[in-house]
């Protein structure tokens, strides 16, 4: 176990504490921040002090305060919509590719369509037409990540549906539920894990993005990418305020993918150093 | 007529003319992903619950109003109608009338469209030559100090959202070192120098967000010709690096690099959105966002088909490309 713990390299170190304290935050945020998600303390765009450690926004809300709060939401909203997006993605494309025939051919029709259209602009078309809340767009993030985990999955298992093992578990007689859960998903899950970190760093980027974009997250709610969007005129004038929740989405991205390119080569070095997965 | 001719003539001209008809093969996937893709757009908006006229009236919907409004829009007639009418529209290069003001929408789409292009196109002359550069200086300095701080760099970059980098040259550029112009409003009336000079910081943005991502790409796709077996006679047979790097990896690397190279202009197309947001830039990305803050679905249509169109053509444009450079992929198995 200590061989194993040493043998991580410090980049995924780095990036495993910073994800720990975004979680931590995130968890704890209303016995860690000083002041209220909404209240009002003080002038509009005061700079930091004492009492004040990141200084107010442009309504005069305390920043530091809406930034743990608003790894709350913005976590949330990139956490459930990846892990809805694996389970819909893996289940799915492990059956086309256990099942073959109509079903595979249908399913992956059906995906090509989707990724024929760029996941913000598609996001874009859905926005325009449905309510926008927190609902809706984990569903609409979670359906359109769903189908780059579909291409991976769907490549990972017809890989391994061609392998002795899952020949012989259907030569049992087991059927295709069994050789989804028993047999490909256990020799899928390392590939799948890396891609559950690049989807959820990329999921943390959309949504800051969609909100920063004035689609995402509603106000008064905190989130980063609103939190961009609410004190982008300070810059102008000098005020740094719209930077600091842009370099906390940066900071948690960064350590996500740190911990991601560990993963990765870790992969690549179990398959003989391929690193083509 | 044609029910007669059996499937092999098909085969047989795949045999004799293999590039051509895998080429036509691929400008038909494309018309169909096209057609299919305006449906999705139709059919998934239509499909969806939520209704301008209820969002446009607000307070004042009262049956009577939201009627009234329906009737106006032509929401009344059957959706397949519609569609039909829409499409027949856009062949004829009309884009319908915007909700919200009335105007015609494709005179604005035209002048938008070429806005972004140049903005995209600007970003990808100096992005494409420039990361496929330091791609090869990786592969060249493997494992080295160079291909480490370049990969550093390039992870780092990966992961800024393009608003952040955006604001970070604001800040520097603009209200510490007044070099650059912020908004970044052009006019139809300037000159292109004018023009270039004026998209310098949104250029930039979208050059360093997109660079990383297809350095990345390059330098692995070339690690991974640089492995295979072939690269390996060539070095023991005595032939000198840049021979072998000439005349084996790049001509095997080519489809790979094309295809990073496509990707991420399709990339840039998305990036445009956000970065012409940022800077006031009248180009196809706010026209849409500020369309869908209205709810003002035509222009949404009109926007989201451009967009997939584009993106559409320049994957087509990267597999034909690919299957020219790689003649392996004209019989595929």
């Amino acid at each position: 176990m200590k061989q194993t713990l040493r043998s991580i390299p410090v980049s995924a170190w780095i990036g495993m504490a910073g994800i720990t304290v975004a979680v931590i935050c995130a968890l704890f945020a209303p016995w860690l921040a000083p002041y209220g998600e909404n209240q009002i303390v003080g002038d509009p765009w005061a700079p930091s002090s004492a009492e004040y450690l990141l200084g107010l926004d442009n309504l005069g809300r305390d920043l530091l305060s809406r930034l743990i709060y608003g790894a709350r939401t913005t976590l949330f909203v990139a956490f459930v919509s990846t892990v809805l997006a694996f389970s819909l993605g893996s289940f799915l494309s492990f059956a086309a590719a256990a099942m073959r025939g109509p079903v595979d051919v249908g399913l992956s029709r059906i995906n090509d369509l989707l990724m024929s259209i760029p996941t913000l602009i598609f996001a874009l078309i859905v926005l325009s037409a449905l309510p926008q809340n927190m609902t809706v767009l984990i569903l609409v993030m979670a359906v359109l990540d769903a189908t780059r985990v579909f291409r991976l999955g769907r490549a990972l298992a017809l890989d391994l549906s061609t392998m002795d093992f899952v020949e012989a578990a259907r030569l049992r007689g087991e059927g295709t539920l069994w050789i989804i859960f028993r047999e490909i998903l256990p020799n899928a899950l390392t590939p799948l894990l890396a891609e559950f970190g690049l989807r959820l760093a990329f999921a943390v980027l959309f949504i800051s993005t969609l909100s920063f974009l004035g689609l995402g997250i509603q106000p008064p709610t905190a989130d980063w990418g609103g939190m961009v969007k609410d004190n982008k005129d300070g810059i102008i004038f000098g005020v740094s305020a719209a930077l600091v929740p842009g370099a906390a989405i940066a900071v948690l991205t960064v350590s996500i993918n740190l911990v991601v390119d560990w993963l990765l080569k870790r992969t690549s070095s179990l398959k003989g150093g391929r690193g083509d997965g | 007529m044609n029910d007669h001719i059996p499937v092999f003539p098909l085969a047989r001209l795949h045999g004799r003319y293999p590039l051509t008809t895998r080429i036509v093969g691929r400008l038909l996937l494309s018309l169909v992903l096209l057609v299919a893709s305006s449906l999705l757009i139709f059919g998934g908006i239509e499909a969806l619950p939520g209704d301008f006229a209820t969002t446009y009236l607000g307070q004042a919907a009262t049956p009577q109003a939201v009627a009234n409004i329906r009737a106006e829009l032509g929401l009344d007639a059957p959706a397949y109608a519609r569609y039909l009418d829409w499409v027949a529209g856009l062949l004829h290069g009309d884009f319908g009338h915007s909700w919200a003001s009335g105007q015609d929408i494709g005179a604005q789409l035209g002048s938008r469209l070429s806005n972004s292009l140049l903005l995209a196109g600007a970003a990808a002359i100096i992005a494409v030559p420039l990361s496929i550069g330091l791609g090869l200086i990786a592969v060249l300095y493997r494992d080295r100090l160079i291909d480490r701080l370049i990969n550093l760099f390039s992870l780092a970059a990966v992961s800024l959202p393009e608003f952040f980098v955006a604001y970070l040259l604001i800040l520097w550029l603009v209200v510490k070192n007044p070099v650059a112009a912020f908004p970044a409003t052009v006019y139809a009336s300037m000159g292109l120098g004018a023009k270039l000079v004026t998209i310098a910081l949104p250029v930039a943005t979208l050059v360093l967000v997109v660079i990383a991502h297809m350095m990345r790409m390059t330098r692995a796709a070339i690690i991974n010709v640089m492995d295979s077996a072939y690269m390996e006679t060539a070095a023991l047979k005595g032939l000198s690096r840049w021979r072998a790097i000439l005349r084996h990896a790049t001509p095997n690397a080519l489809a790979p690099i094309i295809n990073v190279v496509a990707l991420n202009l399709a990339y840039l197309i998305v990036g445009v959105v956000v970065v012409e947001v940022v800077f006031v830039y009248p180009g196809m990305g706010q026209y849409m966002v500020d369309a869908v803050t209205v709810r003002d679905l035509p222009v949404v249509q009109a926007c989201g088909l451009v967009f997939a169109a584009i993106y559409i053509l320049l994957n087509m444009t990267a597999d034909i490309l690919s299957v020219l450079a790689n003649p392996r992929l004209r019989h595929p198995r």
